[in-house]
């Protein structure tokens, strides 16, 4: 794969994010410091309600750090903008709107229209395969439809960085499957910058170029593996590969470790991780 | 009821059969109902008093050329609609500051809460005595009974609006005012045409019993244009001059006009909303 300088570098450095009043607080994101590499996909793994979504709020501008600065390309980020946009978790597609009227939403509210326009709109359209449900409005698309039409929504923007908060959850197992595989090659035609945010460990090893293991409650990077498996991936391969394996494994012996650790914290968050994470290394694959 | 069940792909629709159906049976149980003293000399309670629906259908057919039956019905749509275009025009914007203006709500939330639970016909005193005429007591009535149901509802579905909605499209670029315009107002649309057809339905209510105290427009307000009228003052000259056949032709006239109405509604939130019915 050759190295393009497309997309951007974004930089989380020292981010903390505390919610609730003075005498109650309660921090969410501690301490937290990372980068999005350029031109990479970087996943973020961690359980559900460690925080991942706060972290992406920030990274979006949606909210801001209580302390700390997120950067893109050295430079400061405080308002939302087009050059991070975010898929979210489930479909924030306009219900009000067919597919190609979502799709257009950005290039039109930024003032652009007419005919490069349309033509931007189809090809994206054409690139997620939704060509046949330009008109259709959201609640007549399926699941997957609905998170490619959203996909679709965001890539004609051109963002510096994609945000992407566990937009495959909900999905059912052939769904998700498909996806994955879909999404990948979207990203290795692109090779712009990606963030993707899961819980599912499978997941996060056949995406990932780079994987952020995200520490418990209050969220925080607890180790980065980089997953240098080759391009293009497919989920047959990935799954047969030992390297796979290998990382899954050295991945899974932090998170139980986190695991273990969030458990003596006692909160429903840690139940959670203790059920995503402990049990499947108590039962880990067999390598082949 | 097979042959019957086979009409409806001649009237459309399995839908209309049974509504066609439903009426026919409460139709022949009316007419039963109340021919059954005279058959037996034993009056049945409440339906007994009321006139069958075959005598009412007379009465109905001789007013069909009556210029006076018509004129009720065109002073009371009038009304209705004069008085609910007033609660939309105003309840949308005054519904959306409230939503989106923290300070507005503040301000004018609790008078707004203490007027709301006054019913509208406590207000037609003073409705009488603040207005010059009283077609405008009648239209202000009318206007408050809308009102506040429109206004409810667009604050409840303004502020109800996916945060995510926002927020993507003030990162996709959009200014605020094309938030407000293609983002806000349409995921409240829904909401508006709930309270809009719930408002409508009020709108009804009030209008009739407004018209019934009213009376003709004699004896109020001396600067009154002297219209009065309208289909719940029909209803109440009739009670007074006897006719209790056209008391009835009264009730299922106001029975059809609101129905029309919230059909109306009905179709044109189809319209504007086309993503609400395409399930």
């Amino acid at each position: 794969m050759t190295e393009k300088a497309a997309g951007g570098e974004l930089e989380v450095r020292d981010v903390s994010k505390r919610y609730g009043t003075d005498r109650y607080p309660k921090t969410v994101v501690e301490n937290c410091s990372f980068t999005v590499e350029r031109g990479k996909l970087t996943v973020m793994i961690g359980p559900s309600g460690s925080g991942k979504s706060t972290i992406v709020r920030l990274l979006a501008s949606f909210e801001q750090p209580t302390t700390g600065s997120i950067l893109l390309n050295g430079r400061k980020v405080t308002k939302p903008d087009r050059d991070r946009l975010v898929v979210f978790q489930e479909s924030a597609l306009y219900p009000w709107m067919t597919t190609y009227e979502n799709v257009v939403f950005g290039p039109k509210a930024q003032g652009r229209q007419g005919k490069p326009v349309a033509e931007a709109a189809r090809n994206v359209i054409d690139r997620v395969g939704l060509n046949q449900f330009q008109q259709s409005y959201p609640n007549q698309l399926s699941g997957g439809m609905q998170r490619r039409a959203e996909l679709a929504r965001a890539l004609i923007n051109n963002p510096t960085v994609m945000i992407l908060d566990e937009p495959f959850r909900g999905l059912d197992a052939m769904t998700k499957g498909l996806m994955q595989e879909y999404y990948a090659q979207l990203f290795e035609s692109s090779q712009s910058t990606h963030l993707f945010v899961t819980t599912d460990i499978d997941e996060a090893i056949f995406l990932a170029d780079r994987l952020l293991i995200m520490s418990n409650f209050p969220l925080r990077l607890r180790q980065v593996i980089d997953v240098d498996l080759p391009r293009p991936r497919r989920l047959a391969d990935v799954v047969r590969s030992d390297a796979a394996n290998q990382l899954k494994m050295t991945a899974l012996s932090i998170l139980h470790e986190e695991a273990i650790k969030s458990f003596t914290v006692g909160n429903r968050a840690a139940d959670h991780f203790m059920n995503t994470y402990g049990r499947r290394y108590s039962s880990p694959p067999s390598p082949n | 009821m097979i042959a019957l069940a086979r009409i409806p792909t001649a009237l459309g629709s399995r839908a209309t059969a049974r509504a066609a159906i439903a009426i026919t049976l409460v139709l022949v149980f009316w007419e039963f109902g109340s021919r059954f003293g005279g058959w037996t000399g034993m009056k049945l309670p409440f339906i007994g008093v009321v006139p069958a629906p075959s005598r009412v259908l007379v009465v109905w057919y001789n007013l069909i050329g009556d210029h006076g039956y018509w004129q009720s019905w065109y002073l009371s749509f009038l009304r209705v609609l004069g008085g609910f275009s007033a609660a939309m025009l105003l309840g949308i914007p005054f519904g959306m500051a409230l939503a989106l203006n923290r300070a507005f709500y503040q301000i004018a939330f609790p008078t707004f809460e203490v007027l709301r639970p006054i019913p509208p016909l406590a207000w037609v005193p003073a409705a009488i005595l603040f207005w010059p005429t009283q077609e405008l007591s009648i239209a202000f009535i009318t206007f408050l009974g809308a009102f506040y149901t429109i206004v409810i509802n667009v604050v409840g579905g303004a502020r109800s609006i996916d945060a995510r909605y926002i927020q993507s499209a003030y990162a996709m670029g959009a200014s605020r005012w094309t938030v407000f315009r293609r983002v806000v107002l349409p995921s409240t649309l829904p909401s508006i045409i709930v309270g809009a057809s719930v408002g409508m339905g009020v709108t009804w209510e009030v209008v009739v019993a407004a018209e019934m105290i009213s009376g003709g427009g004699s004896s109020m307000g001396s600067g009154g244009s002297g219209t009065g009228g309208g289909l719940g003052f029909f209803i109440w000259n009739s009670y007074t001059g006897g006719s209790y056949e056209q008391i009835i032709v009264g009730m299922i006239s106001i029975g059809i006009a609101g129905y029309m109405s919230s059909s109306a509604i009905r179709a044109l939130g189809n319209k504007i909303a086309p993503w609400l019915r395409s399930r």
